[in-house]
This record gives structure tokens, C-alpha cells and sequence, in this order.
């Protein structure tokens, strides 16, 4: 194997409990946004406009669709004569251990991969966040600070800062502490999970915290924390622009609506950082004579018959006539019947909404986000009785 | 083992779309949004598991090899076999094939080398979702020397005029090929039969100074060949001229017609990373067909739109087609226009053809 300067892993392999519903039969990296995309996309999109050319994928829950979807990586420029992308599902051991048991520890069990390139440094990505970055001015960086370890840092509000890893540093950017999801932060620096460290350094970190079982065998509580007590060079890396970290169902709705204003901060038509992803091969998407669309975005091969505002609409979803939409997520192939009233929701990939339904928050909670999944027994009750309530009148 | 093996034959079209094709063939010309005229006949092959293709190209064909590639999205990149464009050769002073049959003379090796047994015959202006398959099936039932695709026209329009015609009879067996438009049974461009037989005629047609195989080794030997007819009765249009395009297109704006040409298997065509068309605040968009990339503030009614158009408010289009990355300024006004790619129209203009003549604007032209 040709040697290589950087490797990254990816880690995909989180279910993502608070998007449960979407996430119940598929990671969370393969979780659909922004119309036409899946989470995963901005990782890998990143990676090869940063000229990053290898790049170990760590699955873990659910990692059928995110297997099939990645492929060789040919949407992603991966398929390589001398790297690519490799799916690295976690398997037996001597010891009989199977699961990854932390972030640590996945990159620990995958050794071998990165080893064969023998690479001066490794990238550490996760798969649940949405953002364009230039890994290679992060690189550059690394390289200029003589850093040990390079973390990627965006500042955030006061209020976000508890529930993220926070990260205190010097005039000079040299981290000097970190605190995980704090009650009161000291600052406003939020890692992003976005991690590039010098392979050697770390490796022997992953074969020395392999040996102590006692721990989480993850990087913000184990890995950094120790590097820190140990003196190395730990520099945080200013990054500037749109990140968003959709842990929830609520952000990943507001992910979804910050690209329906005029100029979002997510530019995601810029020519020169295309968001790569799996061609759906679809049609130029139909918007009938009796169709409104309004502050929206719509992918190909939709048919719209109805009226949509404020909302996005995945590929191949049909909208019947006299139907309205607003403020809506509208998964790929979702077929709306006519007269069907979906307020303020997410619908999921498939689901067949009935003539007449009513999906939307409740009178009593109208700022709610309802998520329509076919898996939600309360969802298929509510559309049951808003047709059969119909049938009633009629 | 391959069945069949694919000749998509672009030798005798000509150039006839005007500004669309100063610049490239007619197979290249953007359609329905998102397509090239070539797509079709691509996916219906790929559709029927062809895997070998020799595409016989003769001008203007850098956008053609641009768009398709080595065939990847239609699955036409092969370790063995797969997708070979196959311009002119004429280095071979001792040749006298002419026309198609030197396409033929000059690439024997892609013939021999494919293990099918059997050829399926094509053009590009003919958009279907023919099955080659059932083609395939029928004519070995048949036991015909060769099987032409056809349909039936009730209602000819003045690009069927060009159109060979056939007589079919009870049986399915064609008795005459001619070009009395009063027949209504339209010939494709499509026949299927067996390669061997194929070249046979092919080389007889050479010595005999042939240079259009269908005319001159089908059509002329059509008493003395036994020629089965395949009806075809899924979606057709022939485009042939500026006029039947532009009408082709327009009939798509009808969901029956586009649902008949998208919904019964997938056309494939060269994929291009764009973000989902995005309607801003003034968008009125009425009976459109809209691309990804596009993103609209003004009124779009009867028209399509190709992929990465802008337009931009108090900007108003009618009964057009807006092709990818076109610009249209504020207030402009456009009615019965063909806008061919990357044409910019500043604010304030107007342009206006007839719904039988539209008025078109070649690509990189700015106003």
C-alpha cells in the first residue's frame, strides 16, 4: 500500500436515540436532509474537495442502507486505484467482544486499516453533522502549530454550550482544558467532533486506553482528557460558517428550514463545493396547473398538484390536488392524497398519506414538530380516524 | 452469454434543429429538463440487458462523448464489452463502403468480439420505452430474417412525413416499405435480427455500393426477405425538426403523456450534483417541468425549465423552454422561446415567437 499523509475515519455508527422514529431501522448518518441529501454526504463531500482520497467508514447500528449507499464511493470521487472509502463494520475478536464500545475503541479495532497506509496523521469525523469544510486549511493549520492534536471548534451560544463538549484556550489557540456539556461553561467554544491527530501519537493512546476497561473508551472523555495531563499540544482549530448538529427530531426540522430563505448560510449551490450524493435518477419534477409553490424547495421527479409553502420536498414525492403543505420535511416518495392538510411536520421516506388527512401539532402544543413515521402506532391512528371522520360527514 | 448486442446508428440524421444543433448532433440536444435526445435509446437498451454498444457517430459529436461518457450511469462500463462511440474512420484508402456500411466495414472487431448472437438496430429521434426484450422474443417466434419496430400514427403531424411507412399484415409479417404518409403504420428506426445475418447483408450491400443499410439492404431486398413487424404501443414521438421538438416537449406538460415516458422504467442520464429547485417568494409556477438548480422568483406557466436556471422577479415565461443555466433578468418577458444553455436575458427585455415557430436563442448568447 502507497503511503498516505491523512486518513480519515468516519464514525457512522450511532443510532441517534433522540431522532428515534427516524432512526429505529437506520443510522443516523443515513438520515435524509436538505431535499436531496443524507447526513453522511457532508463528511464525505468534505473529504473529497479537501483531497482526502481515503477514508475508513465506521458502522456499527443498522448499517444495511448506509452499506449500499456508500458503495465503492464513485459519487464521492472514492473509488481508487490507491485508497477509497472502506465500510468497517465491527466483528469478532479473540476476546469475544463484537460492538465498538466507544469512539476510542472503534478506531482501535480498525488498527490494521490505518496502519497498511501508514499515515503521518487521522482525521476523525463523525457522520451527524451537517457543514462544509476545507479539511486541507485544517491540515495546514495542524502542520503550522506543530499540534499533537487538532480539534475543529465553532462558538455557540450560552445556552447550546451545555450540551456540548466544551473547549477553554489560550490567546494562542493551545487548549488548555476541556469540559463536557457543562452546567455553567467558561466559554463559548464547542468542539465539533471534528478531530486531526498525528497517527503515531494516537495510536499508542488507543493501544494504552484498550487496556483499562473501566473507561468509556471514547475521545472527549478519554483520549483528549489524557493527552492534555500528559502535555501534548492540543490546538483548537477556529471554524466559521454553518454547522449544525441534528441530534433531534426539532433540529433537524430547523436544519431543513434555514435552507428555505432566500440566502441561507448553507450555501449548498456553491459550484465549487458541490454536497456529492447518490443519483435518485429521476425526472424534471411536474408542478401541475392547479400546483402553488412558495418559499420551498422541491426535487426532481416530484409531482405537485397542491400547494406547498415553506417546505421540502424530497425526490418522487406526489402532492394531490387541493392538498396544503407548509412548513414541512416531505421524505422521498411520499404520496399526499387530494384535500390533505400537514402543518409544521416530518413525514418519513414511503409513507401513503390519505385523501383528506390532517397531520400537524396539537391545539395545545402548536409549536411541535409531529413526525410521521409508519412505524408510529399514534400517527396511523390519527390518520385512521381523520379519514374515517371524513367518511362520517360525507 | 449475451442475447443481444446494441447499434445505436446516428450516420443518416441530420442537423435539422437549427440553433440546437450548431453545436452538436441531434442525439446531444437537451429535453424534458433533464435529458439528451440519446437517453432514451440508452435506457431502453440498458433496460433489456444489452451490454454491448457501438454508437456510429459522424459530426459535432464532443457534446455526445461529454455526456455519455464511458456509460457509467447507464451501466455501459464494462470490463468486457460495454459502451464504444465510434467515430469515422477513414484511413483506408482501399475501402469502398460509404455511409453506415463504412461504420460497419471499419469496426468487424466490435461485432466479432461481442458474444451476442443477436443486433438490435437504432436511431435518436424516436423517444419510446420500446422493450427490446419482447422485440427479441417476437421475432423469434417469428422466425423472421429481421423484425422492424413500428407504431401505429392515427394522427401524423408533419414530422411523420419523413417516416418510413410498412404494411403489416394479419400475421405480423411486413409485405411492402415504402413512404405513403397515408399508411399509418410508422417504422422506428429499430429492427432486431440475428448478427451473422447481419453482416452477411452488410457485405453484399458494400460490393453492391450501398451506403444506408436499411435502404439499401432491407428495404430493397424486402420481397425476397421474410420481415416481421413489431407493433409498439407505449409512449412515441419522432423529433425531426425545430417544430416537433418544441411540440414534443410542450406535450409533456400533460401528466398522462409525462407519467407514460418516466413512470414505466427509469430513464438514465449523466448525473450532475444540483440542490433541489428552490421557489423564493414570488415564484408563481403553473404547469412546469423544473430541474434541480433552478431557482425561481417569478411566473413560469407552460414551460420547462432545465437545470440551474435562474429567474428572477417581476420576470414572466410562457409556453417555453429554458435550458440549463440560463439567466432570466427581472421583468423580462418570454413567450413561445427556446433558450438554448448558459443564454443570459437581461432585465427589462422581451421576446416572443409563435407557438408554431418558437423563436430560439443559441447557447452562450447574452441580451
Amino acid at each position: 500500500m502507497k503511503k498516505k499523509d491523512v486518513v480519515a475515519m468516519l464514525l457512522a455508527g450511532g443510532q441517534g436515540k433522540r431522532l428515534k422514529g427516524l432512526t429505529k431501522t437506520l443510522a443516523k448518518p443515513a438520515v435524509y436532509f436538505g431535499g436531496t441529501y443524507r447526513i453522511i454526504d457532508f463528511p464525505l463531500s468534505n473529504c473529497s474537495h479537501s483531497g482526502i482520497d481515503t477514508v475508513g467508514v465506521l458502522t456499527q447500528y443498522e448499517p444495511l442502507v448506509l452499506h449500499s449507499y456508500i458503495g465503492v464511493g464513485s459519487d464521492w470521487d472514492m473509488d481508487r486505484l490507491n485508497g477509497g472509502v472502506f465500510v468497517l463494520p465491527p466483528h469478532e475478536r479473540e476476546d469475544g467482544t463484537t460492538w465498538y464500545r466507544g469512539t476510542a475503541d472503534a478506531i482501535y479495532r480498525n488498527l490494521k486499516f490505518i496502519d497498511q497506509y501508514d499515515p503521518e496523521h487521522v482525521l476523525i469525523l463523525s457522520g451527524d453533522h451537517i457543514y462544509k469544510m476545507d479539511y486541507d486549511r485544517m491540515l495546514t493549520y495542524h502542520k503550522e502549530k506543530d499540534a499533537d492534536c487538532t480539534i475543529s471548534v465553532i462558538e455557540v451560544s450560552l445556552d447550546e454550550a451545555k450540551r456540548f463538549g466544551m473547549v477553554n484556550t489560550d490567546e494562542n489557540c493551545r487548549i488548555f482544558e476541556f469540559e463536557e456539556k457543562p452546567a455553567h461553561p467558561k466559554s463559548t467554544t464547542a468542539s465539533m467532533g471534528v478531530y486531526l491527530f498525528r497517527w503515531k501519537l494516537l495510536r499508542s493512546y488507543l493501544l494504552r486506553n484498550a487496556e483499562h476497561p473501566d473507561t468509556s473508551h471514547d475521545f472527549g472523555k478519554d483520549i483528549l482528557p489524557s493527552m492534555l495531563a500528559d502535555g501534548k499540544t492540543l490546538y483548537a482549530y477556529p471554524f466559521e460558517g454553518y454547522w449544525k448538529d441534528v441530534g433531534t427530531i426539532e433540529s433537524l426540522w430547523e436544519a431543513n428550514m434555514d435552507l428555505l430563505c432566500e440566502q441561507p448560510k448553507l450555501d449548498l449551490n456553491d459550484p465549487l463545493w458541490r454536497i456529492y450524493t447518490r443519483n435518485p435518477n429521476q425526472p424534471a419534477e411536474y408542478i401541475s396547473p392547479t400546483g402553488v409553490v412558495r418559499n420551498s424547495m422541491i426535487n426532481e421527479g416530484c409531482t405537485v398538484c397542491g400547494e406547498v409553502e415553506h417546505s421540502v420536498l424530497f425526490y418522487g414525492v406526489e402532492v394531490g390536488e387541493g392538498s396544503v403543505i407548509t412548513d414541512s420535511v416531505i421524505m422521498p416518495k411520499v404520496r399526499i392524497g387530494s384535500h390533505v392538510r400537514i402543518h409544521r411536520a416530518i413525514i418519513t421516506e414511503d409513507m401513503i398519506i390519505q385523501d383528506h388527512a390532517v397531520i400537524g401539532p396539537p391545539p395545545e402544543d402548536p409549536s411541535r414538530i409531529v413526525l410521521a413515521s409508519g412505524q408510529d402506532e399514534d400517527v396511523l391512528k390519527l390518520l385512521q380516524s381523520s379519514s374515517s371522520s371524513h367518511n362520517n360527514q360525507g | 452469454m449475451r442475447e443481444l448486442m446494441g447499434i445505436i446508428n446516428l450516420e443518416h440524421e441530420r442537423d435539422v434543429l437549427s440553433e440546437l444543433t450548431y453545436y452538436r448532433c441531434g442525439a446531444a440536444v437537451p429535453f424534458a429538463g433533464r435529458y439528451r435526445l440519446i437517453d432514451f435509446v440508452m435506457s431502453n437498451m440498458m433496460h433489456a440487458g444489452i451490454e454491448d454498444i457501438a454508437l456510429f457517430v459522424r459530426r459535432k459529436y464532443r457534446s455526445l462523448m461529454d455526456h455519455l461518457g464511458e456509460g457509467r450511469p447507464w451501466d455501459m462500463h464494462r470490463k468486457r464489452g460495454g459502451l464504444f462511440i465510434l467515430p469515422p474512420d477513414w484511413n483506408d484508402e482501399a475501402d469502398v463502403s460509404a455511409g453506415e456500411l463504412r461504420h460497419i466495414y471499419n469496426n468487424l472487431d466490435f461485432f466479432e468480439r461481442g458474444s451476442a448472437k443477436h443486433i438490435v438496430h437504432s436511431g435518436s429521434q424516436h423517444i419510446s420505452t420500446v422493450d427490446f426484450n419482447e422485440v427479441y422474443e417476437y421475432h423469434l417466434e417469428q422466425g423472421a430474417d429481421v423484425t422492424l419496430v413500428y407504431t401505429k400514427v392515427t394522427a401524423p403531424r408533419e414530422e411523420h412525413r419523413s417516416c418510413v411507412r410498412l404494411d403489416v399484415d394479419e400475421d405480423g409479417m411486413v409485405k411492402d416499405i415504402h413512404y405513403d404518409h397515408k399508411h399509418d403504420a410508422v417504422y422506428m428506426e429499430m429492427f432486431v435480427m440475428e448478427k451473422a445475418r447481419f453482416l452477411e447483408m452488410a457485405d453484399h450491400c458494400i460490393a453492391h455500393g450501398g451506403s444506408h443499410f436499411f435502404r439499401d439492404a432491407i428495404m430493397r431486398n424486402r420481397h425476397k426477405l421474410n420481415i416481421a413487424g413489431y407493433e409498439y404501443l407505449g409512449y412515441h414521438a419522432v423529433i425531426n425538426s425545430l417544430e416537433s421538438y418544441y411540440r414534443t416537449s410542450m406535450n409533456l406538460l400533460n401528466p398522462k403523456t409525462y407519467n407514460s415516458l418516466f413512470r414505466k422504467q427509469a430513464v438514465h442520464t449523466k448525473i450532475k450534483y444540483e440542490v433541489p429547485a428552490k421557489y423564493l417568494n414570488s415564484a408563481d409556477v403553473s404547469n412546469a417541468l423544473v430541474a434541480n438548480g433552478c431557482q425561481i422568483d417569478g411566473e413560469v406557466k407552460n414551460s420547462i425549465l432545465f437545470r440551474g436556471v435562474q429567474v428572477k422577479r417581476g420576470a414572466s415565461i410562457h409556453n417555453s423552454i429554458i435550458m440549463q443555466k440560463c439567466v432570466i433578468g427581472e421583468n423580462v418577458r418570454l413567450e413561445n422561446v427556446i433558450l438554448d444553455k448558459d443564454v443570459m436575458i437581461s432585465r427589462d427585455h422581451k421576446l416572443q415567437g409563435d407557438f408554431r415557430k418558437p423563436f430560439v436563442i443559441a447557447k452562450d448568447i447574452s441580451i
